[in-house]
């Protein structure tokens, strides 16, 4: 998706990993923020590590002109593990118990998780949320091949699609 | 670090280039660049004494960065910060991974420390990325434990042409591999000189097991679109930003071709009033010895 008529093709959008900072500007370079800020307040949107950090409302470590996407009531902290150093694989473990392997890659943390509902912890801290149409999670599942976000994530495109 | 984890697996190692997919990685030598660079848009930025071009005018031994310079630039800017140590050197590795850079380049655009072995990567926790100018030394990095690829090109020049040699050669030798049979896998990798199970590896899955980049004389929009097209997962621009007329519009320009490296009318647009790209060498007119890219084992 790097096209408005990218995103106005799709019916659900999943933010990946990557620089929070890069993806912000390049959605300001390209134009693409309110669109993007329009599709979140009511499509399903899946956001992971940088992701979460675009959809999170409050972020502590940010830079002071970053542009987000909003929309999870969360606090989240970038790098709040610190550098590459400490990127690390553990354990996701999810609300029906199922624990996957998953990457914490310069990880940002879920300082508050508001009003949302815990999707999934880490050391009983959250580490996948979701509220209304949008979900974050602060790890990588797609790196360990897990899968159990994802079709979480399905289901709830599904609920909106019906 | 807390209970049920593990730090610095090869999957969390290389996992951070796969962020870094897409896009841009620059040479700076100062924070006020580091800032420019983060503010384009570019997804890394490599810290350093001297661009190539600079190195490669100037001659000399070059080495690892001073730490302060490195240090300054790590405070000036939040995305990743990657740093230079000579091939071989595993001491300037060791300084640069107790600095905390989120990713070390065994670099030939420094001089080498060590004109038969690499570094021992397996041995660090800290990522490294290598140059390779074909499949074999590309393999033989990554047995090494390198985490990342770049082609190498000939850094400093503003000649794209190596780069475009070594990304050809690298994905040529990777398609000829596909269409090997089994047992032709075995000659193959004494070919390469690199591991059976790497070669076969890769000749079953069609690709590198790591993320690679293109470095090496990128100067333009057109010259990094050109490396996304052929199939690059990203780009390191060296001199290339900051020997030019005007870096700030430059490196904006860079970061948007290569993010939309198949719309030509985007990067025609990127193109207009850019200024003075970097002045350049033609590889042809360097004297073999001076050549950078031969640089590695």
């Amino acid at each position: 998706m790097k096209t408005s008529l990218d995103l106005a093709a799709v019916d659900a959008l999943i933010i990946p990993g990557g620089e929070s900072t890069t993806i912000s500007k390049l959605l300001v370079n390209f134009d693409l923020m309110p669109q993007v800020r329009k599709f979140a307040k009511t499509k399903p949107v899946l956001g992971t590590c940088a992701g979460l950090i675009l959809i999170s409302d409050e972020v502590i470590g940010a830079l002071p002109d970053q542009e987000l996407i909003s929309g999870l009531p969360v606090k989240t902290e970038r790098n709040a593990y610190g550098g590459q150093l400490s990127s690390f694989e553990g354990s996701a473990v999810f609300a029906d118990g199922t624990s996957e392997n998953v990457a914490f890659i310069r990880a940002p943390k879920i300082l508050e998780a508001g009003n949302c509902e815990v999707l999934a912890t880490h050391n009983q801290e959250p580490v996948a949320v979701q509220f209304e149409n949008l979900m974050g999670a602060s790890f990588h599942p797609e790196l360990t091949g897990a899968t159990h976000l994802h079709k979480l994530f399905i289901s709830l495109v599904e609920e909106h699609q019906s | 670090m807390t209970n049920n984890t593990t730090e610095s697996t090869p999957l969390v190692k290389s996992g951070l280039a796969e962020m870094l997919k897409g896009g841009v990685i620059m040479d700076v030598v100062n924070a006020e660049q580091a800032i420019i660079a983060q503010d384009a848009g570019a997804v890394a930025v490599m810290a350093l004494e001297r661009v190539p071009a600079d190195i490669r005018a100037q001659g000399g031994v070059a080495r690892m960065s001073d730490p302060d310079l490195i240090d300054g630039i790590r405070a000036a800017v939040s995305i990743p910060v990657m740093a230079k140590a000579r091939i071989g050197h595993f001491v300037e590795a060791q300084v640069l991974q107790a600095l905390k850079v989120d990713y070390i380049d065994e670099s030939e655009v420094l001089s080498p420390a060590d004109y038969i072995n690499h570094i021992d990567k397996w041995k660090f926790d800290i990522p490294f990325v290598c140059g390779a100018t074909n499949l074999g030394e590309a393999l033989r990095r990554i047995t090494e434990g390198a985490a990342m690829i770049r082609s190498k090109g000939e850094a400093g020049t503003g000649d794209v042409s190596e780069a475009t040699k070594h990304i050809r050669t690298i994905f040529g030798e990777i398609r000829s591999l596909s269409s090997r049979s089994d047992d032709e896998l075995f000659v193959a990798a004494k070919e390469l000189q690199a591991p059976y199970a790497l070669v076969k590896q890769v000749a079953r899955e069609g690709k590198l097991p790591v993320v690679m980049f293109v470095a090496g004389g990128v100067a333009t929009p057109a010259d990094a679109a050109m490396m996304m097209q052929m199939g690059a997962d990203g780009v390191f621009v060296g001199s290339g930003v900051f020997k030019s007329g005007n870096p700030v519009a430059r490196a904006a320009a860079i970061v948007k071709a290569t993010t939309l490296f198949n719309d030509a009318d985007v990067i025609a647009n990127a193109s207009r009033g850019l200024g003075e790209a970097m002045v350049g060498i033609n590889v042809s007119d360097l004297p073999a010895p001076h050549r950078l890219s031969e640089r590695g084992w």
